[in-house]
């Protein structure tokens, strides 16, 4: 067979890159994990969280080296089209494993609507679990838990259609004007790229602003807490691991905005602000599977 | 930029490896990334098997004999995570590292730096999960499988580092499998389609993604018990609404696919070894490829037959039953393809072939015990039994293991340079063989009678095959000294090996020289 023409595949010399971050991974582990521990032991001076942000400073700049570091090396011309289709298989199988890590709280809050409370409330063949608690109904939302003394159920819920349609607007509409930035790259329209990066940006913090804001009323004035039963630990489990995906999304959108004005990308390579819109469009996808499983039904 | 480009001036003299502890830490080659996944597997073989003579010295006789209850169930618990977490992945990670670069043609893996980070990892999280077994309350006591609420209402609080510790182990695997699919799918040599790929490339690359697929899995089912830990949620307490037997349930999620995450990179490993001390062909190389993704794939609809007993409807029972029996059609044909490849061949017994004709043999018997634990009303009666330990033994020992084992000969004349001790491999061979059987083989039996797994304690009528297994157990533990020792003997003095090292096999690392340079296929080779 002919090599010709086929440009070597870039493999990277000795690096101190991943050390640190395994380092900065296991300092963040070991503080959080003796934070929670104190915390839950009523330990007054604990000092484990300062652990915990030092393992975060230590991830933060091992990444901001790691990925500038890359950048540099992809400018400097040292990628080839081929290396750069390793980054497009790395991103759609990471994304792939986020879309997994969702579903297992999918799975959880189907399996306890569906099967454990009605069982938990005498249906079916397993009903016989309602011997535990006589007194209990099924429903849901979930408003009187089994046993009121250790979890008490929330007053009210949040309803879909006030800030919950707002927020679906908010981001559905940001997939579209993340969309209309990347046509603006092919096209080489750098200005609108830049516009509707920002509105994209603008959108997806107006949305974490309206979530802070459900969850302050969640919290003061309905009592749907984390404590407050299997309803409120669904829904803020799954709605705040989505918020963190917004905020880390919104983060990469940031990056790729500062990157546009540096004068990175061109319409042709940009691999970096389409593996951040495809993120977006992922945690888009997953409000879309909230709004409905959580909010509405 | 300048101070960028300056770093890689030198890139053009790259070819040889750093000197000192820095080669190790830094280092973005594939090879010596795998040398460290096997060397750091073998550790954790040896830690977790330590464990496990603890176990089989207190079960030596009934009554308490020589640890406490509390510790007792420590090392149950202890032993299983590590073996499985920290010895058997990271050995097939170890030799996909050494050897899926080499089989297509590719100049290193992927994503070379991730590669290192997805390595050094591990050493942290075993670090944290070992500490615990430092620490006030002691190690975690659940068992393996850390059922709630035993492992968040009644956990030690050491609980809290060993979900952090998986969450990083986690992590870890993800980006290997990441890398391993990557490499895959991106750095073959144009002509090796997929149907020309070795078979040990197909079953990592299923492999991998059953990983992707389920490690998130794991780590959200761990997040749930932080949160009930720490933080108020009531996933698995039925006080709040929730369900401990939805622990189970996303547990086995994870825990049904991982069971086969540890033995697809073995059945891979075997279909190289067999055709090359047969002389033959593999049999059935497509029916292979197309078992293996059947496997995975009913690996996804199976996980509650590891709950029969916990209550289940009737219709659950009979759904998880047949999909779980169906599983017998893709293995028994891949059973079939090893014994139909060896039929009539050329056959010779070097130690690689030995390990890999006593894995078709005793996984199979790992496979029919599973078959009869798939039977949902006799699972009532084996359900948390000795038997249930004899058959996973079955298939992780003599299955997992002894594929390692038999790899590690096959290819370990590549990776060195020099031949092992063939009369020194055989014995270690019949040692482990014999040592396996009599440890696993009577736990069959003491089950069937009802002898109860996870218990340092049993009745007086066990006591004889007990003792049988204790003390294949200690032959079994001490014989792998002898594997080091052989190892470490072929490293520094073994005779030079060949570049083909046996007899005509199959495959591009057999193109290469012995030991295989540093970097190897900066060009895409040229395939049949």
């Amino acid at each position: 067979m002919s090599t010709d023409g086929y440009q070597t595949y870039y493999v990277p010399e000795k690096s101190r890159l991943p050390i640190f971050m395994a380092i900065g991974l296991a300092v963040t582990v070991i503080g959080a994990g003796t934070m929670m521990n104190d915390l839950t032991a009523g330990v007054e001076d604990s000092s484990a969280h300062w652990v915990m942000f030092t393992g975060f400073i230590i991830i933060a700049a091992t990444l901001y080296t790691w990925f500038a570091k890359v950048i540099a090396e992809n400018h400097s011309g040292l990628y080839s089209g081929q290396l750069n289709r390793s980054f497009v298989w790395g991103m759609g199988w990471f994304i792939f494993s986020e879309v997994m890590f969702f579903a297992a709280f999918f799975g959880a809050l189907y399996y306890v609507r569906n099967l454990a409370v009605p069982w938990l409330a005498g249906e079916g063949d397993k009903g016989i679990s309602a011997m535990l608690w006589p007194e209990f109904q099924a429903a849901w939302p979930l408003m009187e838990t089994p046993d009121a003394t250790q979890f008490a159920g929330p007053k009210e819920v949040i309803h879909p259609w006030g800030l919950p349609l707002v927020n679906t607007i908010l981001l559905l509409s940001s997939s579209v004007t993340v969309h209309l930035a990347h046509t603006a790259l092919k096209a080489g329209n750098r200005a609108r790229l830049k516009m509707w990066l920002a509105i994209t940006i603008v959108l997806g913090l107006a949305f974490l602003g309206f979530q802070i804001e459900e969850y302050a009323e969640a919290y003061n004035e309905l009592g749907l807490t984390l404590k407050s039963g299997i309803y409120g630990s669904t829904f803020f489990m799954l709605t705040g691991f989505h918020g963190a995906h917004v905020t880390i999304g919104a983060f990469m959108l940031t990056v790729m905005l500062l990157r546009a004005f540096k004068g990175h990308f061109t319409p042709q390579e940009h691999f970096g602000f389409e593996a951040a819109s495809w993120y977006w469009h992922f945690v888009d996808v997953v409000w879309v599977g909230l709004f409905i499983f959580v909010y509405i039904m | 930029m300048s101070a960028v480009l300056e770093s890689h001036d030198h890139s053009h003299d790259h070819h040889g490896p750093a000197k000192g502890w820095r080669r190790w830490v830094y280092t973005t080659n594939h090879k010596d990334i795998g040398t460290l996944y096997l060397w750091f597997s073998f550790i954790m073989f040896l830690t977790g098997g330590c464990m496990a003579l603890v176990i089989r010295a207190e079960l030596f006789e009934p009554g308490l004999q020589i640890v406490e209850p509390e510790f007792f169930n420590q090392m149950t618990t202890m032993h299983g995570l590590i073996m499985v977490f920290g010895a058997v992945m990271p050995a097939f990670v170890g030799l996909a590292n050494w050897l899926i670069p080499m089989m297509i043609g590719a100049p290193d893996m992927a994503l070379p730096r991730m590669n290192n980070l997805s390595f050094w990892i591990l050493p942290f999280a075993f670090a944290l999960l070992l500490s615990t077994l430092f620490m006030e309350e002691g190690a975690p006591n659940f068992g393996w499988t850390f059922y709630a609420p035993l492992s968040t209402t009644y956990a030690p609080s050491t609980v809290t580092y060993f979900i952090f510790g998986v969450h990083i182990m986690g992590a870890s695997s993800i980006m290997g499998a990441i890398n391993i699919i990557a490499t895959i799918l991106n750095l073959r040599t144009p002509q090796m389609t997929l149907m020309k790929m070795p078979l040990f490339v197909w079953t990592w690359l299923i492999t991998a993604y059953l990983l992707i697929a389920v490690m998130p899995v794991l780590a959200g089912v761990v997040t749930m018990m932080l949160m009930d830990i720490h933080f108020g949620t009531s996933f698995f307490s039925a006080a709040g609404g929730g369900d401990p037997v939805l622990f189970q349930h996303v547990f086995w999620f994870f825990g049904h696919p991982e069971v086969y995450i540890m033995i697809l990179p073995a059945f891979g490993i075997v279909s190289q070894i067999i055709p090359t001390f047969s002389r033959k062909k593999l049999f059935g190389y497509t029916s292979m490829v197309y078992a293996t993704s059947s496997i995975a794939f009913l690996s996804f609809i199976v996980w509650a037959h590891h709950m029969f007993t916990v209550g289940m409807p009737l219709a659950g029972e009979l759904f998880f039953m047949y999909a779980t029996m169906l599983i017998a059609v893709p293995t028994g044909v891949k059973v079939f393809n090893w014994v139909a490849t060896m039929f009539k061949g050329a056959l010779t017994f070097e130690t690689p072939m030995l390990y890999a004709v006593a894995f078709v043999v005793l996984f199979t018997i790992g496979g029919f015990s599973g078959l009869m634990l798939a039977i949902a009303p006799v699972d009532f009666q084996y359900h948390d039994t000795y038997f249930v330990v004899a058959h996973f033994h079955y298939v992780l020992v003599p299955g997992a293991i002894f594929g390692i084992f038999a790899g590690v000969y096959y290819w370990l004349p590549k990776w060195c340079g020099n031949m092992y001790d063939e009369k020194l491999g055989k014995l270690h061979f019949w040692l482990s063989f014999v040592g396996m059987n009599m440890t696993f083989f009577p736990m069959h039996f003491v089950g069937l009678a009802g002898m109860p797994r996870r218990i340092p304690d049993y009745a007086l009528q066990f006591a004889d095959f007990n003792q049988i297994a204790s003390v294949g157990a200690f032959i079994f533990g001490t014989t792998q000294l002898l594997f080091l020792f052989i190892v470490i003997k072929t490293i520094v003095s073994g005779k030079k090996a060949t570049a083909e090292v046996w007899d005509n096999p199959e495959g591009l690392e057999w193109t290469i020289p012995s030991p295989a340079p540093y970097h190897t296929f900066s060009t895409p080779p040229d395939v049949k």
